[in-house]
């Protein structure tokens, strides 16, 4: 895998990630579609998420949770509102209650996902829009504990190999 | 993601918001560039842009509101600093959330290898 390019607008409030993968779209399309594949990606090391629901179809809806190292329960949904299958998905990510149902007090962010083959493997491209700036900097204080698991994450996985 | 809530960076929504209100004008970032490299006057600045100068003491007005410049009397001119440490905090904001970007990739390439090894996922359950 390589990060080909990440660019951050504060104008336009998105975050444009860019990485290619050694496997044709069809399969990285998987790892959306398929919720097995998803959630052994969707959440941090440490939190993985577990997918009750994927409706993947335009206004399907999905919901998931992710558990902690203390068995601690996160929820979050989301709603498709595009899929051009293999190379187009559009849906909007947000946190849920414990009863699953949306919480309306937490951000929203909008992310679409293209994939294009680039020889034999895939690039996929994900725009993240932030509703507003005071959303991106809740998230983001979400994200920093993401990036220390992350990083706690390598390093099993150093250990480990 | 996880729902926490706690206050990080030290900066309120509102001040938050000055900042990319700051960076969201191209004269106001090539004046942020400028005198962090070096200090200059609004009298200088006024004249590299094609600008009154009382608009181009505008865009300072903003950065500083915003706290990415700093002004200081020297003699009868007002001195533009640049502060990189309101930059910087800025920028982080983005940089977070990049990280669980990276993250999400890296998984998703041990998916695609654990796909590989096993065959057509299209043809095949899960474990």
């Amino acid at each position: 895998m390589t990060v080909i390019d990440v660019r951050k607008d504060p104008q336009a409030l998105t975050l444009t990630f860019v990485a290619e993968f050694d496997a044709p779209v069809e399969q990285v399309w998987q790892v959306w579609a398929d919720p097995r594949r998803l959630e052994r990606w969707w959440g941090p090391p440490t939190w993985p998420a577990t997918f009750v629901e994927h409706r993947f179809v335009v206004g399907g809806r999905s919901r998931y949770y992710m558990t902690g190292p203390e068995g601690e329960k996160a929820g979050g949904w989301w709603r498709i509102t595009a899929i051009e299958e293999p190379h187009r998905l559009e849906f909007d990510d947000g946190f849920a209650g414990e009863d699953g149902e949306p919480n309306t007090d937490m951000p929203t962010t909008h992310a679409v996902v293209t994939l294009e083959p680039l020889g034999s493997g895939t690039r996929m491209t994900t725009v993240s829009t932030f509703p507003t700036l005071e959303d991106l900097e809740k998230l983001a204080a979400m994200g920093m504990e993401e990036g220390m698991r992350l990083a706690m994450g390598q390093i099993d996985a150093v250990l480990a190999g | 993601m996880v729902v926490r809530e706690r206050p990080v960076h030290g900066l309120s929504p509102d001040e938050v918001d000055r900042i990319f209100h700051g960076l969201a004008d191209a004269t106001r970032r090539d004046i942020v560039e400028r005198v962090l490299h070096e200090a200059q006057s609004v009298s200088t600045l006024a004249r590299r842009y094609d600008m009154s100068f009382a608009a181009v003491q505008k865009h300072v007005a903003v950065l500083e509101r915003a706290a990415l410049v700093t002004k200081q009397r020297r003699g009868r001119e007002q001195l533009v600093h640049g502060n990189p440490e309101a930059l910087q905090r800025a920028a982080r904001l983005l940089d977070d959330y990049e990280r669980i970007w990276r993250h999400r990739v890296r998984a998703i390439e041990d998916v695609l290898a654990e796909d590989a090894l096993a065959g057509d996922p299209e043809e095949r359950t899960e474990p």
